[in-house]
């Protein structure tokens, strides 16, 4: 498995399945069992490429005692950023992730939402290569998410990798390119988003006086078909074919009184790959 | 700045935003302003009383004094050592703070080294602050001033860097908690064991000093407090064995000095170790 330069992938799974752990691995903050891994071509636990690395941890707890400015500063210190760089940088990102007002406060007074903010600013010091957001915004309100969401894309545009934890599918499906989909411990299914968004799509029809010789030249177009009563169901691959069956239907005589597609989302998909046992 | 010195400073601020330096320093004049006055009342009443070789009992008045003041320091360099460093490894990696830290690209030994560098400093400036201040009364109230006070003091401040290596490979390996549990545990076998052998010294009973012998291979810091106080104290004070927890009858050796350093030298490696080794 491999996360490529300027993508957003995201790594599902039950609680428990070892996602944490995983990222943990990667920042060398664990040390795997077995097996390896490697970033930017260096083997796990190797300091210096963290340099390019950026981490928003799932229990976002730091030095509460610091004010807000003061936490990035010293985390800047950290990533050894000239003071010049940083004295530019910090005002920036506590302007990207509304903060700005609460600079001089202290970590203590935050709410749960303005802590995982600050981690995130902390995450972006170094305008990272890569970055590992941990249930990023498991704290914030709906508008936080959308933002978090636009600092994901704009981190994309400008060519880093992001690499997220999520048990958000529906933000998963807006923000990642590619999805990993891992159980105990071990990754069953990576997949393509934009295809799994552009792909297949399940129809359900409520109709009267089927021909039962339509069946048949419905499966042409589309597979697990499927006629309870008045209620006809089926997968199609493409959209393309939706007003092809439709015609199919009224020319063989059906009465058609819906017709609904729907695409498969990625929670069927979670669901199917990963099973019900455990959820999220 | 190196990522060490980061570390330090951050500890230093540390104490200084808890109140730690404050409360330290208010309590600590505190101790110094009723010291001082005890022994300038002592003293009035001394030279109101005694008329015969007044300067020979005056100094060993003041020396008693003067130890019984050091006694008091040492023990509270001991409680301060172990109450403000006991937490520092352990609660940083149970709430998950240490992982913002070490993901960072810095050495898991510089996180330990640069918190060593730190809380050596405090405890130092304590530990002078205090003991200063214990001399300087003495000092100022009967112009006695004591051979032997810096190996004495370096004494003392080698017993307290033992108790903060103890705490710090303690905090790599087990709750806060149990880590105190552990630190006041060795110290109170080492005390018992201290003045087992004291008392065995004076009854001239070689099981007893025996004990007391093992007792300090288990944990030096009393020892070394024995010592400190042999260099210390007056020569006459000894010839009269005082039994006193502020004079010493059965003086630890040299090799028990040495031993001493070795053993917070590998206990120290040893939580360098652990932290080095251990997942996060």
């Amino acid at each position: 498995m491999t996360v490529q330069r300027g993508e957003v992938f995201g790594f599902l799974g039950p609680n428990g399945a070892g996602k944490t752990t995983s990222i943990k691995m990667l920042l060398g903050l664990i040390t795997p069992s077995s097996g390896e891994g490697r970033l930017f071509g260096r083997p796990l636990g190797d300091y210096g490429v963290r340099s390019r690395v950026g981490f928003l941890p799932e229990h976002f707890r730091f030095h509460d005692w610091l004010t807000a400015g003061e936490f990035l500063q010293v985390h800047a210190d950290l990533y050894k950023i000239p003071s010049q760089r940083a004295g530019k940088r910090i005002p920036e990102l506590l302007e990207l992730v509304s903060l700005a007002p609460f600079a001089g406060q202290k970590l203590r007074t935050f709410s749960k939402g303005m802590l995982q903010r600050i981690g995130l600013a902390q995450a972006l010091l170094n305008d990272p290569d890569l970055v590992f957001l941990d249930e990023p915004t498991s704290g914030l309100d709906p508008v936080g998410r959308l933002h978090v969401r636009d600092i994901i894309r704009s981190l994309r545009e400008r060519g880093a990798a992001v690499f997220l934890n999520s048990h958000l599918l529906s933000e998963v499906e807006i923000t990642c390119d590619r999805v990993a989909f891992i159980k105990h411990g071990k990754v069953v299914r990576v997949a393509d988003l934009h295809t799994i968004v552009d792909g297949e799509i399940s129809v359900e029809v409520r109709a009267r006086e089927i021909n039962p010789s339509l069946l048949g030249d419905l499966s042409h177009w589309g597979s697990s078909i499927c006629l309870e009563g008045d209620r006809l169901t089926f997968n199609t691959p493409h959209e393309e074919n939706l007003p092809e069956i439709h015609r199919l239907l009224v020319e063989q005589g059906a009465k058609v009184y819906s017709f609904s597609p729907q695409k498969v989302s990625l929670e069927d998909l979670f669901i199917q790959i990963v099973g019900t046992e455990g959820g999220l | 700045m190196s990522s060490l010195l980061v570390i330090s400073r951050l500890t230093f601020r540390e104490a200084s935003r808890r109140k730690i330096l404050l409360a330290a320093l208010l309590l600590g004049l505190a101790f110094l302003a009723v010291y001082a006055t005890g022994f300038y009342l002592i003293n009035e009443e001394f030279e109101r009383n005694v008329t015969r070789n007044a300067e020979f009992f005056q100094s060993q008045m003041a020396n008693f004094l003067m130890m019984a003041g050091l006694y008091a320091v040492n023990f509270l360099t001991v409680v301060m050592t172990v109450l403000t460093s006991v937490d520092t490894i352990s609660g940083e990696i149970s709430s998950g703070t240490s992982q913002t830290l070490v993901s960072k690209p810095l050495r898991r030994w510089e996180v330990i080294g640069g918190k060593w560098l730190g809380y050596c400093g405090l405890i130092s400036l304590y530990l002078v602050f205090m003991a200063g201040g214990v001399v300087l009364t003495a000092y100022t109230v009967t112009g006695y001033f004591p051979g032997g006070l810096a190996e004495g003091i370096a004494l003392m401040w080698l017993s307290a860097l033992l108790l903060l290596a103890i705490s710090f490979l303690g905090g790599t390996v087990m709750s806060t908690l149990a880590n105190g549990v552990l630190v006041f545990g060795l110290y109170g076998i080492a005390f018992v064991g201290g003045w087992i052998e004291q008392v065995g010294s004076f009854l001239q009973s070689d099981v007893a000093v025996n004990v007391g012998i093992v007792s300090s291979l288990i944990f030096p810091g009393e020892a070394l407090w024995k010592r400190a106080a042999y260099e210390m104290q007056s020569a006459a004070s000894g010839l009269a064995g005082g039994m006193t927890p502020f004079s010493a009858i059965s003086v630890p050796s040299t090799a028990m000095i040495v031993y001493a350093v070795a053993y917070t030298l590998v206990i120290l490696a040893l939580a360098f170790r652990n932290f080095h080794q251990r997942d996060l």
